[in-house]
């Protein structure tokens, strides 16, 4: 009836997993009680959960992200806990089948469940504001995406409690992550969370690319668009070309844990070597597809708060596509030790290099979007300098590991740990906050403290260099990844400082949080009524604050790059002429609009998901079979289902314009 | 491990500075890559420190401009002269393409020349013949092979000095990478193939090794003592492992292939010819007497 599971299943003699699961449901079910005492769950049913807004589903990714980047910190801390102690005969505090779980899934879920969401949530609320249009190619599989994406969030926080989760890194190498060396649940849990995930992933780069293609306001050549639209562009293109592998992969290795195939088994002709491949040409684009919205991100930031337009524009569109195709082509830089050979070898550690020329354009455009500005030092713009300061570090140890002898001994090790935190953290985690803090007055009206803001850009940014650059010297001492305790007494005070650098990295993540209280608390005095409290560039800024749910009341024209400061600018000066004249010219027309209607498809057939996930997990098969005809029966419902749009007319379109006069009428 | 001359310490505390700024100040000698024992490992740190003092030279002065402008060019400083509508420059864009450019030009030269020179199946030139030794990565030890001297050992590779000595490696089932960080260059072993290193050891001592993949809940511990000696003290200790007893063969190997953790240093006094082909041609599986043979003969 329950297939594999058991009442062993649950870690009732593991102290750390039980208590973690414990505060975790408890946590939960006083959230679920909160809401349910105030009597908020008809309006999280039909304002959040059914619907359909781009900027709402933008939101909601931004919040998941964040709930889950508590969850891989925690991991984090722990591991950072354990290598602080577990030198010479100490066996630190987690045994070795506990931390082969903890750093599988903090890898997992930082990439997977933080910076996706992070990613994804900021180009879904910011890219239709951007393009001046009122929502997402198809709006209901955006929803769909969303929580196809949470059902992956919920899978691999079960596996805390409900069995285990892998053990074989985050990118589960075969044969290690075969059946004969892993034959517990903890692999399943993985794949099907990321298959399922992966899905959402995928739907989500599909609608993100017919949109930036197909749904540009009128006057919005492709040479005029935001910077943001163009990474974006780039990052759901190589969503939709990466994805697919990820998931005919993953598909591959359930074949062999499942079925008794033997395509990456270490018997019977199978080639553990494809798999790497393969799940490196998915992983190195995915960095690219984490990294290039964030470098989007900057670029707004930079050239908003030096109060000028972007410099070099065209090198910074063509050095963003140029990194999209090259990311394709160098994913044997993950494994030049495989022993490819030298040709092989000196072929992808040079088109590796290659990518560095145009990300050191990017960096060079930034420094001279900022000469000649007026540079205010924002929030955000603390975090872009703190990236480009920290992010060339990053850049100098990627081409070093680039160069194959110089990878053959820094590979695994803690030297490549501390690469690759430095660009994610410096490059993906600051863009995220920069933008985070950015468009937070767009999404909710007010803006977020400045001075909370600047003490949780300190705390991350020192934080970075205590907790990784420690790890580049250990890297150097031959210290490698992934293990569980070391002999080495000289590595101690290395791991120490790590730790400590860990620690003002979990203040700043508890700032975040006091960040958002207070500045909710204090919105009355935080208020941004001009829709533009950054002096904007950009379209979303003539809009209000936060934008109506159709965001544009009527289709805005665009006459260039930077549309809205043109606007702006062109605005001020008529009305110097003549204020009377300048409101008869731009009295917008208002016209009745469709707009889509919310839909529970994307909440129920996640639903189904997670089903259909904990059933194939567990060889529940009934529940599985169950689970997939509720999601055939819930598509089929969908695509009969003819009351999809709704009305809003040109009188309410006025009424709001006039309730929130902006500049935002006039684009 | 003794920090003698005083250039290699520069040298060391230039590497250093590279790869580790915090650093600077503490003693460099726990620096294994900075610390390389061997021709592969000192090609392979003059890479790393030419390549970071390279890099360096572009991306501190990019780091101190990015602050220099960002302040000078604040919206509160009235000596700035502001060109707000500044957004194009063919010759700075020039420049911008043409600087990145050039240094990945230089470094790509680094990376594809360094990438033949320091291949690992590549023979290393020396005087004596070459010594082969068979690795196998096991759950969770390893075992190496001596297929000439028909001894064996676990998890203690003893090594004679100024000798080149080619690797042949592979796995019992999980993917691990042999490294001996002050050799230089590591290699995956893998089940069913059979990858090549080439490393020579120079001065007599005792190096760490390790499994640097992770392979699983024992992986911390596959590590094991690299034990250099002159050429006489290293054949003295084949012939003491030769009459020490302990045979490897199809029955003992597959005793091997059980997982097990910490496992205490032993050797095989004798060796089944043909064994290490034998794994590598049936991987996942412990070979049978009569698939070992089969290689003995093609011997």
């Amino acid at each position: 009836m329950l297939g594999k599971l058991t009442w062993a299943a649950i870690p009732f003699d593991q102290p750390i997993p039980l208590v973690s699961s414990i505060v975790m449901v408890c946590g939960i079910l006083a959230i679920l009680a909160f809401i349910t005492f105030k009597g908020w769950w008809p309006y999280l049913w039909n304002e959040w959960i059914k619907s359909t807004d781009h900027k709402r589903i933008g939101v909601m990714y931004m919040i998941l992200g964040l709930v889950m980047l508590v969850r891989g910190f925690a991991d984090a801390i722990m591991m950072r806990g354990q290598l602080a102690l577990a030198q010479g005969g100490n066996p630190g505090f987690l045994p070795p089948e506990h931390y082969d779980q903890i750093f599988s899934a903090h890898g997992t879920i930082m990439i997977f469940f933080v910076a996706m969401p992070f990613v994804i949530g900021l180009m879904n609320f910011a890219v239709p504001l951007q393009l001046g249009v009122r929502d997402v190619a198809f709006p209901v599989l955006n929803s769909v995406s969303f929580w196809l994406t949470a059902s992956g969030v919920l899978l691999v926080n079960l596996s805390l409690f409900i069995g285990e989760f892998a053990r074989t890194g985050w990118l589960a190498y075969p044969p290690l992550s075969e059946l004969k060396f892993s034959p517990g649940v903890g692999v399943d849990y993985y794949l099907w969370s990321l298959q399922i995930s992966g899905l959402g992933t995928l739907l989500a780069g599909i609608n993100f690319t017919t949109t930036i293609l197909k749904m540009r306001t009128t006057g919005m050549s492709y040479m005029r668009m935001p910077i943001f639209c163009w990474t974006a562009l780039a990052s759901n293109l190589l969503i939709v070309a990466a994805f697919p592998i990820l998931t005919a992969t993953f598909a591959m290795l359930l074949l062999d844990r499942y079925c008794g195939f033997h395509f990456f088994t270490a018997d019977m002709g199978g080639n553990a070597m494809m798999y790497i491949n393969l799940i490196w040409c998915w992983g190195h684009p995915e960095v690219y597809i984490l990294i290039l919205p964030c470098f989007g991100i900057f670029s707004e930031v930079i050239s908003t708060f030096s109060s000028k337009p972007l410099f070099g524009y065209h090198s910074m569109v063509v050095a963003t596509m140029a990194i999209c195709i090259l990311s394709f082509i160098v994913w044997l830089h993950h494994f030049f030790t495989m022993g490819a050979g030298a040709d092989v070898n000196g072929f992808f550690g040079i088109a590796t290099m290659i990518i560095a020329v145009p990300t050191g354009v990017k960096v060079f455009n930034w420094l001279f979007t900022m000469y000649g500005g007026s540079v205010r030092f924002t929030v955000p713009v603390y975090w872009t300098i703190g990236f480009m300061v920290t992010f060339v570090f990053g850049g100098l140890t990627g081409v070093l590991l680039a160069v194959p002898p110089a990878d053959f001994v820094l590979h695994n090790s803690l030297f490549l740990i501390a690469h690759f935190h430095n660009v994610i953290i410096g490059g993906v985690v600051f863009g995220v906050l920069a933008g985070y803090t950015f468009w937070f007055p767009k999404a909710f009206g007010f803006t977020l403290d400045e001075t909370l803001g600047k003490a949780i850009f300190w705390c991350w940014f020192i934080g970075f260099y205590l907790a990784f650059f420690p790890l580049y010297a250990l890297g150097a001492m031959g210290a490698t990844r992934r293990m569980q305790h070391y002999a080495d007494p000289a590595w101690q005070p290395y791991m120490l400082v790590a730790f400590g650098g860990a620690v003002l990295i979990f203040i700043g993540i508890g700032l975040i949080a006091v960040q958002l209280i207070w500045s909710i608390r204090t919105r009355d005095r935080r208020r941004d009524v001009t829709g533009d409290p950054w002096d904007g560039r950009t379209l979303e800024w003539g809009t209000a604050s936060p934008p109506p749910p159709w965001n544009y009341a009527v289709e805005p024209h665009v006459h260039g790059i930077d549309a809205f400061w043109a606007v702006k600018h062109k605005g001020k000066e008529l009305h110097k002429v003549s204020e009377s004249r300048y409101e008869a010219e731009h009295k917008p027309h208002y016209e009745t609009i469709h707009m889509p209607k919310s839909s529970p498809v994307g909440f129920i057939s996640a639903f189904f998901a997670v089903c259909l996930g904990f059933g194939l997990i567990w060889h529940i098969w009934w529940l599985v079979i169950f689970a997939i005809v509720a999601c055939i029966g819930v598509l089929l419902w969908h695509a009969w289902n003819t009351d999809r749009d709704m009305n809003i007319t040109a009188t309410e379109l006025e009424e709001f314009d006039r309730q929130h006069p902006g500049l935002g009428a006039q684009l | 491990m003794s920090c003698v001359s005083l250039t290699r310490t520069a040298r060391r505390l230039l590497g250093i500075c590279g790869s580790a700024w915090l650093a600077a100040g503490l003693s460099g000698c726990s620096y294994a890559l900075m610390d390389p024992h061997g021709p592969i490992g000192r090609q392979e740190k003059l890479i790393l420190i030419d390549s970071t003092v390279i890099m360096l030279a572009i991306v501190i002065p990019v780091i101190i401009a990015t602050l220099v402008f960002a302040w000078w060019y604040r919206a509160g400083n009235a000596k700035a002269v502001r060109h707000l509508d500044w957004d194009y420059s063919g010759r700075i864009e020039f420049i911008v393409w043409a600087i990145p450019a050039l240094v990945i030009l230089f470094l790509g030269g680094i990376a594809w020349i360094s990438s033949h020179d320091l291949d690992p199946p590549r023979p290393l030139q020396a005087n004596t013949a070459p010594l082969d030794v068979d690795v196998v990565a096991l759950d969770w030890k390893w075992l190496f092979i001596y297929p000439d001297a028909g001894v064996a050992s676990v998890n203690k590779l003893v090594l004679p000095v100024g000798t080149p000595v080619r690797f042949h490696m592979t796995s019992a089932g999980v993917m691990n990478s042999f490294f001996i960080p002050q050799l230089g260059s590591q290699l995956y072993t893998m089940a069913g193939m059979d990858t090549r290193l080439n490393l020579l050891v120079d001065d007599p001592g005792t190096y760490r090794g390790l499994s640097a993949q992770f392979s699983g809940d024992g992986f911390s511990d596959m590590t094991f003592d690299v034990n250099a000696m002159p050429k006489a003290d290293f054949e003295q200790w084949l012939d003491g492992t030769r009459t020490g007893g302990g045979t490897l063969d199809a029955a003992s190997y597959e005793m091997l292939t059980h997982p097990s953790e910490r496992e205490a240093p032993h050797t095989y006094g004798t060796v089944s010819p043909g064994i290490y082909d034998a794994i590598v041609a049936h991987p996942g599986l412990a070979p049978s007497a009569a698939q070992i043979e089969h290689f003995e003969s093609a011997d």
